[in-house]
């Protein structure tokens, strides 16, 4: 064979490869499903394979290939908008050597996929994308190994193309002919080498997602689209906020409204039905003015950051180095902290329930279906096999939202209608009435520089509730605990490192040689609290990276240099250095009221490595910020899209903006008062940034590493940062927001 | 009885007059591109052409709209044969859960309509009703900017160049 000829086999053809060593697949932990969160992935039974193909090791659980050829590709996680649908056809295709479009995927259902727990913690891509790869691998030399039987001879000499196996003097089959005497229902072995990286024609590549024309021209892609035939629209009835209950409603009264069907109760749990929407609508106005109370303690007095730092704590200490380090010379204290924050669905929570012979289906936006299957199992006091829960696109929910919930009140409502499929969705007011909330936080650092200008001691405590109220049982859905059965709450638990939870991303990957980093667990919550996108990282990488530049000023030199100096990861140096030259860092000059800042952490420190860097200014009279350039870098492993992790990227920063200059969820003595859009404002377009640009260090071949939430932590701290160089003044507390500036600088007498 | 005219189709609604438009919209004719945000005019899901402006449909009554003209996205274009605005959010791929585009896209059309070659500004401030919480803002601009382009307008001062 002449050497181009060789070549061309390679690349495009990609020839079938099997090693005989072990650990040849693409070496990636199985396991850890969720990041932490919820209850946790079934057992691995098979811990030499890749990803969650530990937990599910038989092909056909991944991969079914239809007798035309075309395969179905089966993923335990849901599409939340972050892409993932496409990111793992992409992946499938290219290690089953398939024409993209003759593969199609079946998301999250519990009644089809394999169980991977939650869509949380950045995991999607290398959980299911590495086992869906190294799945795809062993199909494609299953069906090569099966020609060779066919053909006599060995499968090493065979190539695959676009859904063809090919033998050298020209015989071929079809996937489909040689699928028709195959069983996959075989474990995958680990010694099956995934294609080359330069064989591979989607993965490291743009490919547009399939979800995008339909969702932008009105096809029914939500949840919230659903129609099917004699379904009844369904809200459910209860108090204005988290902690509060109606007293006394007149349900005869609610039932006899215009358009009421019937009114289900269970319990203190009630919903109407209706055939239409509209009335219903009507009718939760007459809703809205039944009188309320508070039937939960009282909420703590003042900002509730306080009570959260005051409450009983049990700390655990998750780094302790003592090493010996030149004398501390100069020391730095400083108290972070955060508010409470919503995740803000745009479209509010919905869930589709039919009860029928005796089974309940519900489809639903939920993150865990799985999970959400067990805890509707108590709910409904029916066996896991009576249910099955199919997930549903719903609008992004960057975290456990209210797509749990109404899950729950849908079914209970269905249950009432057997065989009318019942659509349930919240109003406005609930969802931002009832959402758990992203915990407020706490953080309290000290640092110290030796005579070198070097870190010689970091402390780091973070107080904060549990990050994760994910529903295992009945008592953890809201309903569970209307309807009178005596379910109670799950009792709040950390979620332990190397995850973490509240003190996710606590420990910074700079070199320390003396630390002390304290998760101060708090297990009592006066506000009902959940995963919102990041969890700890957010508030942990803001305290960590301004405190870094807290000390880089106080050593008088550059942030940048000064976080390569306490670097030793080279893939983490690379990240910062590629964003310092792509934005000009070196060329950056603070003026007065406009200045730059720079941010980095890797999530959770596993996941991807991401910079962040934000030129702003201020407008001293209002304390308005303008940002005028956000720019990052990511290393997020092999780049399955870059595109889709540029979006992702790109998301991140302006949702962390706004988080972090822009919100703060606030209470009176009964509820939390952030009831819509008006009362909890988050970012629009006029605030967006100028300009942004994300650049993408792809690192072929090497495992894939989780992106989905890895800008929000940095685009926090760089705001924090280049707000601090625009204006002298270090804004600790957030938001920082045009309120806290202003005061900030009266206060200094700067105006 | 209330005669509506949609995406260039008469229809003739016996309901409530006060009903706001989004719920005939979805509930009555299958369209489901404006979507249910807030019910409170607040977001701009819901958002649909009225007469080529921009209308939050969930707070529109049907009886303001008898001699109207309505158009959903849905009479932009379709999956297959997208309108030029669909075309260039599909080619920025300017959507993460998507949620809110159609009622973007509505409101860009809206906006090359009556400007074709709108400022960085104006396009801010047109698409500022509606809100987006992915984060999906920077792509929604630059699609907004390559529809100015693709329709013959363009724009004045690029804050980033079209891709």
């Amino acid at each position: 064979m002449s050497g181009v000829a060789r070549r061309d086999l390679l690349r495009g053809g990609g020839l079938v490869v099997l090693f005989a060593l072990a650990g040849t697949g693409v070496g990636q932990e199985g396991g850890t499903s969720g990041g932490g969160e919820g209850t946790g992935a079934p057992p691995e039974v098979a811990p030499e394979l890749p990803g969650s193909l530990a937990e599910f090791p038989h092909l056909d659980a991944w991969i079914r290939i239809a007798p035309d050829g075309a395969a179905t590709v089966f993923t335990g996680k849901a599409e939340l908008g972050q892409g993932i649908g496409m990111a793992l056809l992409q992946i499938a295709a290219d290690e089953l050597d398939l024409p993209l479009e003759r593969v199609s995927l079946v998301t999250a259902d519990t009644a089809r996929t394999p169980d991977e727990g939650i869509t949380s913690g950045s995991q999607s891509l290398q959980n299911s994308g590495t086992a869906i790869a190294n799945a795809a691998a062993n199909v494609r030399y299953l069906l090569a190994e099966r020609a060779a039987q066919l053909f006599r001879v060995a499968a090493q000499t065979l190539t695959t193309t676009n859904g063809i196996v090919r033998a050298r003097d020209g015989r071929q089959a079809s996937y489909g002919e040689l699928a028709a005497s195959l069983s996959l229902h075989v474990e995958a072995r680990p010694d099956v080498r995934r294609k080359r990286v330069d064989a591979r024609d989607h993965i490291g590549r743009d490919r547009p997602r399939r979800d995008i024309p339909p969702k932008l021209t009105g096809a029914a892609a939500y949840v919230q689209d659903m129609r099917m035939p004699g379904m009844l629209h369904a809200r459910v009835i209860r108090g204005p906020a988290e902690g509060t209950r109606l007293t006394a409603p007149d349900f005869d009264a609610i039932a006899r409204l215009p358009g009421i069907a019937q009114v289900v109760r269970v319990g203190d749990f009630a919903a109407m039905l209706g055939p239409r929407e509209w009335p219903l609508v009507q009718a939760m106005l007459a809703v809205g003015r039944v009188p309320w109370a508070r039937d939960d303690t009282p909420l703590p007095q003042g900002d509730l950051r306080e009570a959260i730092r005051n409450l009983p704590t049990e700390p655990e200490v998750i780094l302790a180095r003592d090493a010996v380090t030149l004398p501390a010379v100069r020391r730095i204290t400083a108290r972070y902290d955060r508010p409470y924050l919503m995740h803000g669905a745009i479209g509010p929570s919905c869930a589709v329930a039919l009860w029928k012979d005796g089974a309940m289906t519900v489809w639903t936006h939920s993150q865990g279906v799985y999970p959400l299957r067990s805890a509707l199992a108590e709910l409904l006091d029916l066996p896991l096999e009576r249910i099955r829960c199919i997930h549903r696109e719903g609008a992004g929910c960057y975290g456990h939202n209210g797509a749990d919930d109404v899950a729950a009140d849908a079914a209970l409502a269905a249950r009432a209608v057997p065989g009318r499929p019942v659509k349930l969705t919240w109003t406005r007011e609930q969802e931002h009435g009832w959402e758990p909330l992203g915990p407020a936080m706490v953080t309290e650092l000290s640092a110290a520089l030796d005579a070198n200008g070097h870190i010689a001691e970091w402390t780091h405590a973070v107080w904060s509730n549990t990050h994760s109220t994910r529903p295992s049982q009945a008592g953890d859905l809201l309903a569970g605990l209307e309807v009178g059965r005596g379910f109670a709450p799950s009792p709040p638990r950390a979620i332990p490192q190397p995850n973490g939870g509240g003190d996710r991303n606590a420990i910074p990957l700079y070199t320390l040689p003396r630390a002390t980093i304290t998760n101060m667990f708090v297990p009592q919550m006066p506000v009902r609290v959940s995963a919102l996108r990041g969890l700890g990282a957010h508030m942990n990488v803001f305290a960590i990276e301004s405190m870094i530049d807290e000390l880089a000023m106080a050593a008088g030199g550059d942030p940048v240099a000064f976080r390569l100096r306490h670097l030793s990861d080279p893939r983490a140096i690379a990240v910062i250095r590629t964003l310092a030259d792509r934005f000009g860092w070196a060329r950056q000059k603070s003026e007065r009221w406009r200045g730059q800042g720079f941010a980095f952490a890797r999530y959770k420190n596993s996941g991807a490595y991401c910079a962040v860097a934000i030129d702003l200014r201020v407008e001293p009279e209002t304390g308005k910020t303008t940002v005028l350039r956000a720019d990052a870098a990511v290393d997020a492993g092999e780049t399955v899209s870059p595109d889709g992790l540029r979006n992702q990227i790109e998301g991140g920063i302006v949702q962390s903006i706004s988080w972090t200059a822009h919100e703060e969820v606030r209470f009176d003595t009964a509820r939390r008062t952030a009831f819509d859009w008006s009362s909890y404002p988050i970012l629009r377009f006029d605030a967006a940034p100028q300009r942004m640009a994300v650049h993408v260090i792809d690192r072929p071949g090497q495992p894939f590493l989780g992106a989905g939430e890895a800008s929000q932590g940095p685009a926090a701290a760089a705001f924090a940062n280049a707000l601090a160089r625009a204006t002298r003044q270090r804004l600790r507390s957030m938001p920082l927001n045009a309120e806290r500036i202003r005061i900030a600088l009266d206060g200094f007498g700067t105006r | 009885m209330i005669e509506l005219t949609i995406n260039g189709t008469r229809h003739r609604i016996d309901g409530d007059p006060a009903e706001p438009l989004l719920y005939v919209l979805r509930d009555d004719l299958g369209l489901y591109a404006a979507k249910f945000g807030c019910g409170l005019g607040q977001c701009g899901s819901c958002t649909v052409l009225v007469d080529g402006k921009p209308a939050q449909s969930c707070i529109t009554p049907i009886a303001a709209l008898e001699d109207r003209v309505v158009m959903t996205i849905e009479g932009l274009g379709s999956a297959r044969t997208p309108g030029p605005v669909q075309q260039a959010f599909i080619d920025e791929q300017a959507a993460q859960c998507g949620y809110c585009i159609p009622g973007m896209i509505a409101r860009a059309e809206a906006l090359l309509r009556a400007d074709p070659r709108p400022s960085e500004a104006a396009m801010r401030d047109a698409m500022r009703p509606s809100l987006c919480r992915c984060g999906t803002h920077m792509r929604i601009l630059r699609a907004v900017r390559r529809a100015a382009v693709a329709m013959g307008g363009g724009i004045v001062d690029p804050a980033e160049p079209v891709s």
